[in-house]
């Protein structure tokens, strides 16, 4: 495509990418650099059906004069990022002088909010990935190899849980496992323990969710991975039948290199998905044992009765940050390829 | 032939929708009504009442369990999407930290007739609220459970978990307690309680430094971690809703649960048998104290200040309608603690009266509260899992509410 047309086919999407995450962006950036100003407050007599107390209010009206000078809010740089409840970077440093052993340190660092977040997140997209690659992979390759009668239905049903709403997907799989539920009542009965609660054990929390994120990503492989095993040419595959080469031999030899370029493409957009987890964690009501970088994005946004903003923008930012770490390899490895193609 | 058909259809419809409704109306002639409410019964028949005196207002109503998201962004907008927010103690206070809602000493004057005194939550001189229920956290039992057994109503939390270890023992029930202490919002509340209970101060006088980290606090975590070891093991994901079906599957014999769910829990909805041995008494006490481990809670109604004073005239004046209401009071008795004249407490009113009469705390109206409660709702679930020490997760609390503070200016 020259590069004029290319420009003016662009031309929609990229204006409505400016306008619709572009600037949004930048404004969250802008937002995670300043704080509310200091609250004034004064003392008041407060009375409801209960008594009278004194007690403090905000002044509104000192309050409104300073906000409508700097409606913005305080600078705080980056005060935001690096406080408590984010990077923590004083705790850490504090930690460091004060704790004899490693595990010590470990220990204390990963107590911290934002450190509690990542790992969960870090852990999700290390185990959900993969095994989406291969759980979709493996899938496609079979369902391939069946009769075309029976495909269409069997496709079907395969990307149905990409179908199912999320949310609605991990409470249905909330209720099964809850200790009144099909599954967890019955694992109380193979263990032999009436104490035993996936919703309680952090690592059963864990392992759930996880597998939940597998069950619902899996299609998404499937289906791209089907597409591109439609376009494995037959000639090499037939050559490769009569020199003898085993099944094995042919996905590992043939099969695989032809759709490298989509397993990259599924890597990729697994990898963004899975580091934003967060329907399952609401789901599953697990926000006591799996915390994610989403997650405490909307805790900061909606579960206190005042709203954080300056925190909220701070860990959406570092989100991204985090985001295109993890994808730099990728994206440098295609960029390379690209570079040797041309 | 069709067309007059259609008509009187329309006709017998219309009066079918409005002739019900229209028996009391406050002559209200403009304006636009839009409330914001929680959503639970008592709330749900105070609105409607307030619907029955509309006039030719325009009136809408959005019920919903998350009306806690919605109301700030909702009234900052200017105008604000509603004219009115049904509040409590806890969620005034972000609607006065953001000056969102007006005072309504013009409006009590020239239509609050019947509204009583002690219903007005005036804050520096000025009503900000007219309350019209309390509520708060007590105790229910199983009565048959109990006597079978032979243990006394508890009073206190320690006899609580006597009375649960007796009842687990007896092998009538694994998990014989229940409360929400899903982590968050609900759990936090369940420390508020159990704190205030021991005697406990959030903060250190007039600062917003925290001070929770002290010998009332270790003890306010271990109470509640006895009380977990007796609940259900998957308690930190069970709320208010979750435990009420908990009881109703019969697998609790002793629970601390809102009075605004007594209705629910006595209808004629589930086993008879259940129902029938349900029974309500006064918050507990713990740790030797004499104030009950519970907070006071009311309910009222504010209104938006980014909204036009028509709007909020005739707001005011269907709401007032409401409040001041004896034949709403008499025929939902059984809802809720009404604060309106006229109000017969029945058996369901047990709890709030025990309590008030107990001389519970209300719950603390200060501005910087939700951020510790909200600290409190994360950062104390390790404790309860086990996997950290009390003072550590004190301390993490305290830490976690000073970040917030700092960047909300209160520190």
């Amino acid at each position: 495509m020259p590069n004029k047309t290319f420009f003016w086919f662009f031309l929609p999407t990229g204006l409505a990418m400016i306008l619709f995450i572009g600037l949004p962006i930048i404004s969250t950036g802008i937002q995670s650099f300043y704080a509310q100003h200091d609250q004034v407050v004064k003392e008041v007599k407060k009375c409801d059906p209960f008594g009278c107390t004194v007690s403090i209010v905000v002044d509104q009206e000192k309050t409104s004069k300073i906000r409508e000078e700097k409606p913005l809010g305080k600078f705080n740089g980056f005060g935001t990022y690096v406080d408590r409840n984010h990077l923590a970077i004083e705790e850490i440093g504090k930690f460091w002088n004060e704790t004899n052993t490693f595990g010590e340190f470990v220990d204390q660092v990963t107590n911290l909010p934002f450190y509690k977040a990542l790992i969960f997140t870090l852990t999700y997209c290390l185990f959900v990935t993969p095994n989406v690659l291969l759980l979709g992979f493996i899938i496609a390759l079979s369902l391939n190899a069946v009769t075309r009668r029976i495909r269409g239905p069997l496709i079907f049903g395969t990307i149905l849980p990409m179908i199912v709403t999320p949310l609605v997907g991990s409470l249905v799989l909330f209720w099964m496992i809850d200790a009144e539920g099909i599954i967890g009542a019955n694992l109380q009965m193979l263990m032999d323990d009436p104490y035993l609660s996936l919703k309680s054990s952090k690592t059963l929390t864990w392992i759930t969710i996880i597998i939940y994120g597998i069950w619902h990503h899996s299609p998404f492989a499937f289906v791209v991975f089907y597409a591109a095993l439609q376009t494995v040419p037959q000639e090499p595959v037939e050559a490769a039948i009569i020199d003898g080469a085993s099944r094995w031999q042919r996905v590992r030899h043939i099969v695989l290199p032809h759709i490298y370029p989509v397993v990259t493409f599924v890597a990729l957009i697994s990898l963004m998905d899975n580091f934003r987890v967060f329907e399952p964690i609401i789901g599953f009501s697990a926000e006591g044992s799996a915390q994610s970088l989403s997650w405490l994005i909307y805790d900061n946004l909606v579960n206190e009765e005042v709203i954080l903003f300056g925190s909220a923008a701070a860990t959406s930012m570092m989100t991204i940050v985090g985001i295109a770490i993890l994808l730099a390899p990728v994206l440098i490895r295609t960029w390379k390829e690209f570079r040797t193609a041309r | 032939m069709r067309e007059t058909n259609m008509k009187k259809i329309l006709i017998s419809l219309l009066f079918l929708l409005f002739g019900t409704s229209a028996y009391a109306d406050c002559n209200i002639k403009s304006g636009s009504i839009n409330i914001l409410a929680n959503d639970f019964p008592a709330l749900r028949t105070f609105v409607e009442t307030a619907k029955g005196c509309k006039g030719s207002a325009d009136f809408k109503v959005t019920h919903s369990s998350e009306h806690n998201k919605i109301a700030v962004p909702a009234l900052t907008a200017n105008p604000s999407e509603f004219s009115a927010r049904i509040a409590a103690n806890s969620s005034i206070v972000p609607l006065m930290n953001q000056d969102l809602i007006r005072p309504l000493d013009d409006l009590v004057k020239k239509y609050g007739k019947g509204i009583q005194d002690s219903q007005l939550i005036t804050i520096d001189g000025k009503i900000m609220a007219v309350a019209f229920m309390a509520n708060t956290q007590h105790l229910y039992y199983r009565e048959d459970v109990l006597k079978e057994l032979g243990i006394a109503v508890p009073k206190t939390y320690e006899e609580v978990v006597a009375a649960s270890e007796k009842i687990r023992a007896s092998g009538k029930m694994q998990y014989p307690y229940a409360a929400a202490y899903k982590a968050g919002w609900n759990l936090a509340e369940e420390f508020v309680n159990m704190y205030i209970g021991h005697g406990g101060e959030f903060f250190k006088a007039g600062t917003a430094q925290p001070s929770i980290n002290n010998a009332k606090g270790v003890a306010t975590l271990n109470m509640l971690k006895k009380l977990a070891g007796l609940s259900n093991p998957d308690y930190l994901t069970h709320d208010s809703e979750a435990i009420k079906v908990e009881w109703e599957s019969g697998n609790v014999a002793l629970m601390t649960l809102w009075a605004s769910r007594s209705g629910t829990l006595l209808d004629d909805d589930g086993d008879a048998k259940i129902t029938a041995a349900t029974k309500l008494t006064g918050p507990a006490t713990v740790a030797g104290g004499n104030i009950p481990a519970a907070t006071l809670w009311w309910d009222g109604f504010t209104l938006a200040k980014n909204r036009s004073d028509a709007d909020a005239e005739a707001t005011f004046r269907a709401l007032a309608h409401a409040a001041a209401n004896k034949k709403m009071v008499a025929d939902a008795a059984d809802q809720a603690v009404w604060l309106i004249e006229g109000f017969k407490p029945g058996p369901k009113s047990i709890g709030v009266i025990e309590a008030v009469k107990m001389k519970a705390k209300p719950y603390p109206m200060l501005p910087q509260m939700g951020l510790m409660h909200g600290a409190l709702g994360s950062e104390i679930v390790e404790f309860l899992q086990g996997k950290e020490s009390a003072e550590q997760a004190l301390k993490d609390v305290e830490a976690a509410y000073m970040s917030k503070a700092k960047e909300q200016g209160f520190l």
